[in-house]
């Protein structure tokens, strides 16, 4: 009964808004404008910033990432002709940083190099990554096909080798490849796996793998490849000697990142004399992307609450004068016996219909635009369920704000007055 | 509070005791009922003269419980209602009283079902009863043709039947009518007067019409003239009523 009733309300204060569609229409605008500009920077801003945590999600947020650099004084030397360059993690810094902190859980040493690989008929260049089995624990990527690297393949110093998908399309490796020979180099691996491989970058930290990758025990690394490695560049060859590139640390809780990684810079200080390393935390960058996706969403916010509150201003000026436009009807209806209440409820109802009607067809534009966006311009938008609920929530809000003056308004007005009202 | 039954016809239905209304005119303050002492029978068509500003339709918007007395006593029913706040004046007013007027007073917007039902939307009534009773009110003033006519469609008499249903609709004992027929041509008023007439005989409906016109007064069994706030004389019909 109660409900039929408030039904009733919602409907003749919809046809009571359709005897003036312009007024309605025009009204609504301020509303339907705010309401499409909320949704479309929510979704445009969820969208960024869940691009961002997604890229640094990959580094893994417990991760710390320690990589060799070449120091600025090597840098300046390695312009001289056959100069070898010295640089970088050591083996000895892995055993250190694995050894000397409780909170570290696991680390994988990496060992990179660029090699000429080749399947059968097919080549093309490869980084080789020498790690051990935990890397797969660190960097988690699905397996399709085989399996990963294994302890036993680091204690036998087996020549086996794990692919990513992209490489293995490009060298056209199936799953029956699985078992075949792959040279890489000068030496030839059995390819024991296949697994899925991101890319891309997080802020300023590189993840840690890459399309290309074959992922090699790093004693077999070390044994076949050395720790030498020739580039070319312009000037001719580059030598340099790096044991490491990185070192990827697990720590057991999130609490413990970042003084781990204080920590971990602060032990390899000691023991290097350039600063030819980087500690990474993804976690740092996580921490930054938030709160920077914090302050966007504030002053999104309160643009959005400023082109609200003008919407909701011009509602409450109109109905304002549809107040005094209606003060015969508002007569009639309290001589019949409608009480105070329901004319406030009335031109409430009245309000609010008109306010979420804004906020439906803005909701429709601002769903539009970002659709538009990702069309043209490829960029990732997000719609969440709170972005379409709360600007409705706000458009009914601002009905009740700004409709409950007029509508106190409506039901001051005493019948006797009204009733000679022209 | 108030029994449908009519036995007792000659029951009293409103009583004013001393009623006194005072409006404060800047500083000035004027009596526009000044110590009135009446009762109403039920059953009985009143018509109130008087000329203007002599407090007849202050007399009206007390009786329709749209204003409250300054000082005195107001029975409706035996109840004493001088004293109600404004809910309980607006529950009055929709449940046991009617409203007719002289610029009809409808709303142009609706139609004229909408507009029969509009008492009936405040007394909750489901929109199936609601829109089968103005049928019946439409046909009983004979505009049942009209029902989805807007008021700007219609004539001057055919606006005051629309409103004598709306009047109707909630079945008052008590129907208000404030110069019903300053707006119509004499042969349109003089039907509507029929009309309330007819209500009053057939119905038993208590009849209370501010006029100012003496040959419609006539359709009045009983007349009340008011001068300067207080009653100048009562002609009152105690014939045999039906």
């Amino acid at each position: 009964m109660r409900q039929t009733k408030i039904a009733r309300n919602i409907l003749s204060g919809i046809e009571n808004l359709l005897l003036h569609k312009l007024r309605s229409s025009l009204t609504m605008l301020g509303v339907v404008f705010g309401v499409g500009s909320v949704v479309a920077m929510l979704s445009v801003g969820e969208g960024a910033s869940k691009e961002a945590l997604e890229q640094i999600r990959k580094l893994g947020s417990n991760n710390i990432i320690v990589s060799s650099i070449k120091s600025v004084e090597e840098e300046s030397m390695s312009t001289t002709h056959s100069h070898l360059s010295i640089y970088g993690l050591t083996y000895g810094d892995h055993i250190r940083i694995s050894e000397s902190f409780k909170d570290i859980k696991q680390t994988a040493p990496v060992k990179l190099m660029r090699k000429e690989s080749r399947l059968g008929e097919r080549a093309m260049e490869l980084r080789v990554v020498g790690t051990t089995p935990t890397w797969f624990k660190l960097v988690p990527r699905e397996v399709l096909a085989g399996r990963v690297l294994l302890t036993s393949d680091t204690e036998k110093q087996s020549p086996v080798a794990v692919l990513t998908e992209f490489g293995a399309r490009k060298i056209l490796a199936t799953e029956s490849t699985i078992g075949q020979s792959i040279r890489i180099g000068g030496d030839y691996f059995e390819i024991v796996g296949i697994v899925k491989s991101e890319s891309g970058q997080a802020g300023n930290i590189q993840i840690p793998d890459q399309e290309v990758d074959v992922y090699i025990s790093i004693e077999v690394a070390q044994e076949y490849f050395g720790d030498i490695f020739a580039k070319m560049t312009s000037g001719g060859f580059e030598r340099e000697r790096v044991e490491l590139h990185q070192i990827i640390v697990q720590v057991d809780d999130a609490e413990n990142v970042e003084p781990t990684a204080h920590a971990i810079e602060q032990m390899l200080g000691r023991f290097h004399k350039k600063t030819d390393y980087i500690v990474s935390v993804p976690l740092a960058l996580l921490k930054q992307a938030e709160a920077t996706k914090r302050t966007f969403n504030i002053v999104l916010g309160s643009i959005a609450g400023i082109s609200l509150l003008v919407g909701g201003i011009g509602i409450m000026n109109i109905m304002l004068a549809s107040v005094t436009e209606r003060t015969r009807e508002i007569g009639i209806r309290r001589a019949i016996g409608a009480k105070r209440r329901q004319i406030i409820l009335q031109f409430l109802i009245e309000t609010v219909v008109l306010s979420t009607t804004g906020g439906i067809i803005g909701l429709g534009l601002g769903a539009l635009i970002p659709l538009l966006i990702t069309y043209f311009s490829g960029m990732t938008t997000v719609m969440t369920l709170s972005g379409v609920l709360l600007p409705l929530f706000i458009s009914m809000t601002i009905g009740i704000v700004f409709g409950l003056y007029p509508a106190m308004h409506a039901a001051k007005v005493d019948p006797i007055v009204a009733l000679r009202h022209e | 509070m108030i029994d449908g039954s009519r036995e007792k016809t000659n029951a009293e239905i409103v009583r004013l005791q001393n009623a006194q209304k005072i409006y404060q005119m800047g500083a000035e303050q004027v009596h526009a009922l000044a110590g009135v002492t009446i009762s109403f029978k039920k059953g009985s068509f009143w018509a109130i003269m008087g000329p203007s500003g002599s407090g007849k339709s202050t007399m009206m918007n007390i009786l329709g419980c749209l204003d409250r007395l300054t000082s005195g006593l107001y029975y409706l029913e035996g109840h004493n209602v001088s004293r109600l706040d404004d809910d309980s004046l607006s529950e009055l007013r929709l449940k046991h009283l009617g409203f007719i007027f002289q610029s009809f007073n409808l709303i142009p917007q609706l139609t004229v079902q909408r507009n029969i039902e509009l008492p009936l939307y405040y007394l909750g009534w489901d929109s199936i009863r609601s829109s089968q009773r103005a049928k019946e009110l439409a046909e009983e003033v004979g505009l049942g043709d009209r029902l989805r006519h807007r008021p700007t469609e219609l004539s001057g008499g055919q606006l005051q039947r629309v409103a004598i249903a709306r009047a109707l609709s909630n079945d008052p004992q008590i129907i208000f009518a404030d110069e019903p027929t300053g707006n119509l041509d004499s042969a349109t008023g003089e039907q509507i007067l029929e009309l309330l007439d007819k209500l009053n005989k057939q119905q038993g409906k208590t009849i209370i019409m501010v006029t100012h016109e003496a040959n419609l007064a006539a359709y009045a069994r009983s007349k009340l003239h008011m001068r300067d706030g207080i009653i100048d004389s009562i002609e009152e019909d105690f014939g045999e009523t039906d």
